[in-house]
Parts: structure tokens; sequence; C-alpha cells
């Protein structure tokens, strides 16, 4: 059992019900970042999915960051989770 | 994955990359790569003298946020004796604005700085809520931005500051360039062009006998002011304006971020490229004048906040938009 934390921010909470941190558990024993964004986006967001994904992909404008780390770093959707991971999803695109 | 350390002081994890400059640094030379970047903009373009009254334009957003952390702790380290103010508009929207208002009222505590907020209720005797329901949901955006421009304008003159500051980095910047082209607006596109100053050539050209407008924040990008808030624990106010649909300047922001996705340098780019752009006939300047109702620096004999007061009070608010 895999257990992790996800944090949405900068707006994105309003897609999750208001819900700034979101416990997961995924009964895989190893998953890639994609596949944590597709279980947010059937499982987590209700509606505007398209403010969160478009397409295969994190909408433009997104942040990611694993444990407070770029994802940039960490080769992106090919990440490899580990237990006790903190993803954090943080929208640019609000207000000034 | 190995974590890779910070490119620059190579001791620490990196924890951001800034791809445009070929840089990952830890949080603590993030800090300092932000700090010094706007320093930089704030010294080679003498954005403030010491001791000069500032007027920071608040929202409580991440944008204005930043910018008052950052102008404060820069006025403590460099001992600048600014007088920093924070000034905010209150556009009159219920269920936005005013709460938008309670985090800059935040800021003002935690940051131990003054705050004045100008109403467009005072100014106009008109509300974005009473805007909205006569003229609807198409025109109201330029209703509230010409307005906007003015109250700061009005704010910074009534606490008597010489400078505005505003929060726009460098993805506003390069995203109204792209809009104006796109628009065909060749007379905003030229304005847009920045000087060295952080200043429009249209605001420069005024500023003898008027508020210097500037933007200490025009070199750094929209992800890593996001960032920096972030790993700061900053708080701001994150929500779209109900009013605002933005459609096309979205669809701009939009085609912007995907551009920084696949190439980091577009942002950058963009200014640059409109830097190095003559455009035909923006020459001709308009001459700045006061506004024979309001006496703010205007083009035009009465200026364009009066004139959409005006149709709003004789409740042909949307009409005043097709002139």
């Amino acid at each position: 059992m895999l257990r992790i934390e996800l944090e949405f921010g900068g707006g994105l909470e309003s897609l999750t019900g208001g819900n700034k941190v979101v416990p997961v558990e995924f009964s895989e024993e190893q998953l890639t970042l994609d596949r944590v964004i597709d279980y947010i986006r059937t499982n987590l967001i209700k509606e505007k999915h398209e403010y969160f994904v478009q397409g295969e992909y994190v909408r433009p404008g997104i942040l990611v960051l694993i444990n407070d780390v770029d994802w940039e770093l960490e080769g992106k959707t090919r990440y490899v989770v580990q237990q006790g991971d903190r993803i954090t999803f943080i929208s640019t695109l609000h207000g000034g | 994955m190995k974590r890779r350390l910070c490119s620059h002081c190579g001791e620490a994890f990196a924890n951001i990359s800034i791809s445009r400059k070929n840089k990952h640094l830890c949080r603590c030379c993030f800090y300092n790569y932000l700090e010094d970047t706007v320093h930089q903009t704030i010294v080679e373009e003498k954005l403030f003298q010491p001791g000069e009254r500032i007027a920071i334009g608040a929202s409580g957003g991440k944008d204005s946020t930043v910018l008052a952390y950052v102008l404060k702790l820069l006025n403590e380290r460099y001992e600048y004796h600014w007088d920093l103010w924070l000034l905010s508009v209150d556009e009159g929207i219920h269920g936005y604005r005013d709460d938008s208002l309670r985090t800059v009222e935040q800021n003002r505590d935690d940051y131990n700085l003054p705050l004045y907020v100008v109403s467009y209720s005072e100014l106009y005797d008109w509300t974005m809520d009473q805007v909205v329901s006569q003229i609807g949901r198409k025109s109201n955006c330029t209703f509230c931005g010409v307005f906007r421009r003015q109250a700061l304008d009005k704010g910074a003159k009534k606490i008597q500051a010489s400078v505005l500051a505003t929060g726009h980095n460098a993805d506003d910047i390069a995203e109204t360039i792209l809009l104006n082209l796109l628009r065909g607006d060749h007379a905003r596109l030229s304005r847009s062009n920045m000087n060295k100053s952080g200043m429009s050539e249209e605001e420069e050209s005024c500023c003898s006998n008027t508020l210097r407008r500037v933007k200490p924040l025009k070199d750094i990008y929209e992800k890593e002011i996001v960032m920096y808030a972030y790993f700061k624990k900053l708080k701001y106010f994150a929500t779209e304006c109900i009013y605002a649909p933005f459609a096309y300047r979205g669809h701009a922001r939009e085609y912007l971020k995907r551009l920084e996705r696949i190439r980091p340098h577009s942002i950058s780019d963009i200014i640059y490229s409109l830097s190095c752009l003559h455009i035909k006939d923006a020459e001709q300047r308009q001459v700045q004048q006061q506004c024979i109702l309001c006496h703010s620096i205007s083009s035009q004999k009465i200026c364009k906040a009066c004139q959409l007061k005006a149709s709003l009070d004789k409740g042909q608010g949307i009409s005043a938009i097709h002139r």
C-alpha cells in the first residue's frame, strides 16, 4: 500500500471542494506521477477538469512540486512515487 | 532519482529549476536570486530615491504580496528609508474584493505597513456591482480597468506618494504585448514597449509633472513569484474576479504558458522582440492635459474615466465602449 499526500493551492483547491490537503492510498506497489494525475482527474475533481488537465498533461501554468522540489528536477510525469511523498499542485493563473 | 545539488552553492539540494537561466537552485540561493534580481532592477534603472514615499498597488494577490514583502526586505537590508505604503482599490465587488481586502489588511499587519484604500463608490459614485447590473458582463472589465488606473493615481496623490509600484511580472508584460499584437492595437503595442526604467514610453513622457509608475518585478517570472510565496509561506488571495471572464486575455495567457513549457525563454524573448521594434505612426505623441472635470492627466479634454462615468450616470453605459 502506497500512502501519499496531495496538496492544492493558488486557487486549485476550489476544484477539490475546498480541500487543500488530500491523503490518498494506492494499492499498486509502484506507480509514476502521471497515474496520480489521472487519479486526481477521475476521482478528486468533480467538474471543470480542463482547469487541471489538458489532454494528457497538467494544465500549463500549474506548478508541481514533489516534497517541495520542482517536478522539472524530478522527471515530471515519469517520477516514480515513493511512500509518504507530498505532491503539491499550485495554480499561477489567478489574480495579481 | 538522485537529487540534484544547487547549481549556485553546490551544497544544498536544488528545489527549483530556473530553466531560462540553466540554473537549479536551493531555497536559500533562490531567495537571494529573486531578491537580487529585483534589487538590480531598482538600482540600475533608478526606480526609487532614498527616503521617498512609495505607494505599492496592493490587491492581496500573489504579485503585490511578494512585491510588498521584497520591497520591505530590501528597504531594511540596504537602509533606503523608503516610506512604503500599501494602496488598494475597492472596486465594490461583493464576494471578491471584500475578501481580498482582508488579505491586504493581513499584509498591512504582517509587514507593518500603512494601508490606504480608495473606492470606486467614493470616486465615481458607482460600485462595479452597480456597473455590472447596468451594462452586464460584456465590457465591464473595460470600465474597471479605466477606473482602477485613475483610482490608483488619485490614491497615490492622496497619500502624497511620488511613485506607484505595481506587481506586474515578466509574464504579465509578455501577455499584454501578445494581446495587443493579436488585436492589431499598434498604439497600445507601442506603449507597452518598456524602456529601461520599467515604465512604458507613454508613462515616462508625462512623469515630470505626475506620478511615476514602476514595475520592480518586471524581470521576475510568474513561476518564480509563486514559488517564492509558497516557500516563504506568504499569505495571498487566489480567487478569480467573479466578473472577469477575460476571454481574450485568457487565451493569450494560456498560449504564453504553453510556449513557456516548450521553451522557457519565450517570455523574455517576446519582451526583447518588442523592444527591438520600431512602430510606425507611434511617434505621434498625444499631448497630455488636465481633464476639465476631475483634473487628472488625460489625452483628451475629458478623461476616459469621466466619460465612462457620465454615460453610466445617463444610463447609457454600454454605448460609451463602442464610440
